[in-house]
């Protein structure tokens, strides 16, 4: 089988073939024999060569994360044959959407509709678990729209504002 | 001795109470809010009792409600746990009231150290050392200017009714009283409902120690030593320790004889804590009396060998203390991790949400509190913190790397906690050389932190990621892995239909 990998931004062609009970992996022309067992759904007790490793992954929202040891990896796995899932564009121009960091209630805005705001000003205010945590702007710029209101609660993910 | 005890809290500390009960051979009563159903303390209980919306005001916090519970189970004895209606004079009075045993203080002496400035005229009398500052509440902005001059800059001001750094704030120069007074007072009474405000030397970079004492209701007291509090963020501790590194026997004899005397100058029963300020030349100053069982009891428990909840509940149905100050012994050293729900990502924002998987160290030294379990979705209504791990050794470099190893093996997904970063001050070169004090986190987390990542660590991700397509487990849409996959388990196999639902969606 064959993927392409991102790891961290860091892109890698990844051929997987079972040979014997045992994966015989390239990984970017390396080769390495590779033993797996599923510990449990998300743990995987992995060999490479005769190093041996717990591999957690964990899935929040659509975002995989692959976890060597305490070392957090953010990874894309795509199969090079499909289309889905290429590279997204991350442009910093244009309309930024601010969204909120994890659930809670939005207790205050700070902003209105055609304020001027710069990076790092507040725009809304949002409380979970007794902690106000104020969201900030990423850029300079207008705020064009405000999507919540005071008292409203929101998911983690919620677009708060839109900052032109 | 009681046969059921009603538990006022929910969280670990409630798991811990329902447990010591169990020890003890006592029913455990436990009430819930409509969101903690499915909490784990709820699961350990022998009664659950629902009593209301999630807002603490509606359910944890409602005296009438709580008090009915006892009423309608029978339960002779009411733990509040800390928090909520831990340290509330009338809560602690409506049991009496109600006839039934509050495990804790009485409402009189809980009043008499619940206000900082009440605990603070009280202390003076005992001849307990203070730091320079009012022992009232601040009259007027030109009063806090007077007392400010008079005691000299830096300052600190003190909600009266506070706890946990809300309305407090730090003033270094005189141009930022007024604003400072300002927010303190709105702070104090948008938390507490009580505005008063007090003023103090600030003393910058001091340590936080602690006291444990403990008196029985005939009037013996013993001191159970002491816990280095420094560690912490926005005035909350975050890692604690027993003994204090830089405590030494003669020391512990000062600060207990002290601690005693404060909780016999307020008739003090049961378990209490005597906070102190050290300075940097081991001056300690009087902070306040937490009227309560600590959330940091177990590195106490560790070191001397006793259970504080069960001393609490034969305390609480009138036995005598039974041991004598000369028998408490500290041995070894134990150093506890709060471990929350926060993302040190993203300035520790709150991280609530669904515990996706939860591996949980174990093995020599170590001892694990917690409130969570896998599949379990921490609700956004409540305070943080999600456990406790604490690790013990025979001295503190022993404890640390027990701790950095319990560490390694902890693992909670789905949300973020700060594990890591209790990894970093473990491994921090000041931390392990015992230099701590109040400002050290903050220092810590203002340096950036270095973490090289070797290449092998990072092919072993991407050959790990791989490995999970395989399995179905990501996603990834590739026509090959079905039938080719080595996972033909039961558990692969409904992975990979849970990966194929969520490429559909």
């Amino acid at each position: 089988m064959l993927y392409d990998v991102t790891i961290d931004g860091k892109n890698y062609r990844l051929d997987l073939n079972q040979v014997d009970g045992l994966w015989a992996c390239r990984l970017d022309g390396q080769d390495f024999q590779v033993d797996s067992v599923l510990a449990r759904p998300d743990v995987l007790s992995l060999r490479v060569g005769n190093m041996a490793y717990e591999i957690k992954l964990e899935r929040v929202g659509g975002d995989l994360h692959v976890w060597v040891g305490s070392k957090r990896f953010a990874v894309e796995v795509r199969d090079p044959r499909s289309l889905r899932g290429r590279a997204r564009s991350g442009d910093d121009h244009g309309p930024r959407k601010i969204t909120a960091p994890m659930p809670g209630k939005v207790v205050r805005l700070l902003a209105r509709v055609g304020d001027e705001v710069e990076p790092g000003a507040g725009v809304a205010v949002v409380e979970a678990m007794k902690m106000q945590n104020e969201i900030k702007s990423p850029k300079k710029g207008t705020v064009q729209k405000i999507l919540v209101t005071e008292g409203a609660a929101v998911n983690a993910g919620d677009v708060l504002a839109i900052v032109e | 001795m009681f046969k059921k005890i009603l538990i006022a809290n929910r969280g670990e500390i409630a798991v811990r109470v329902v447990r010591a009960c169990h020890e003890m051979g006592i029913a455990a009563v436990v009430v819930y809010s409509d969101v903690d159903r499915a909490a784990l303390h709820v699961r350990k209980a022998d009664e659950a009792y629902p009593i209301g919306p999630a807002a603490a005001s509606e359910s944890y916090l409602n005296i009438p409600k709580i008090l009915d519970v006892a009423r309608r189970s029978g339960a002779e004895a009411i733990h509040p746990g800390y928090g909520f209606l831990s340290e509330n004079a009338k809560f602690a009075q409506a049991c009496v009231d109600a006839g039934v045993k509050f495990i804790g203080p009485t409402a009189a002496a809980m009043h008499a150290m619940g206000s900082k400035t009440r605990a603070r005229q009280a202390m003076e009398k005992a001849g307990v050392p203070f730091v320079p500052g009012t022992s009232r509440g601040l009259e007027s902005f030109e009063q806090a200017e007077q007392v400010a001059a008079k005691i000299g800059y830096p300052v600190m001001l003190k909600a009266a009714a506070g706890g946990g750094g809300k309305g407090m704030r730090l003033v270094h120069a005189s141009g930022q009283l007024k604003s400072a007074l300002e927010a303190a007072r709105s702070e104090a009474e948008r938390s507490f409902g009580d505005s008063e405000v007090y003023i103090e030397k600030a003393i910058v970079n001091p340590r936080h120690i602690e006291m444990q004492v403990l008196p029985d209701e005939h009037g013996n007291t013993v001191y159970l030593g002491e816990r280095e509090c420094s560690l912490q963020r926005r005035h909350q501790k975050v890692l604690e320790e027993a003994p204090s590194p830089i405590v030494d026997a003669d020391m512990r004899r000062r600060m207990g004889e002290v601690a005693v005397r404060v909780a016999q100058a307020a008739a003090y029963t049961n378990a209490g804590t005597v906070e102190f300020l050290v300075d940097q030349q081991k001056n300690f100053y009087f902070l306040e009396m937490n009227t309560r069982l600590q959330v940091e009891h177990p590195v106490t428990e560790l070191v001397t060998g006793l259970d504080l909840v069960h001393l609490q509940i034969h305390i609480a149905a009138g036995e005598r203390l039974p041991f004598k100050q000369d028998d408490v012994r500290i041995r070894g050293h134990a150093i506890e991790c709060r471990i929350y729900a926060e993302d040190p990502d993203n300035n520790y924002f709150p991280s609530p949400g669904k515990i996706t998987l939860l591996l949980a160290p174990s093995g020599p030294g170590i001892r694990r509190d917690s409130g969570m379990y896998e599949g379990w979705n921490v609700p956004i209504d409540y305070d943080p913190l999600l456990a406790k791990l604490i690790g013990y050794g025979t001295d503190r470099d022993q404890a640390i790397a027990r701790l950095t190893r319990a560490l390694s093996e902890y693992f909670v997904g789905g949300i973020k906690t700060n594990i890591s970063l209790f990894r970093r001050i473990l491994r921090d070169p000041d931390f392990r050389a015992a230099k701590l004090d109040t400002g050290f986190l903050d220092r810590m987390l203002k340096r950036r932190e270095e973490n090289p990542v070797d290449s092998r660590t990072t092919e072993v991700a991407a050959i790990a990621a791989g490995m999970f397509a395989v399995l179905g487990a990501t996603g990834t849409n590739n026509g090959a892995a079905g039938s080719s996959s080595h996972a033909s388990d039961s558990a692969g196999s409904n992975w990979k239909s849970a990966g194929r639902r969520e490429a559909l969606r």
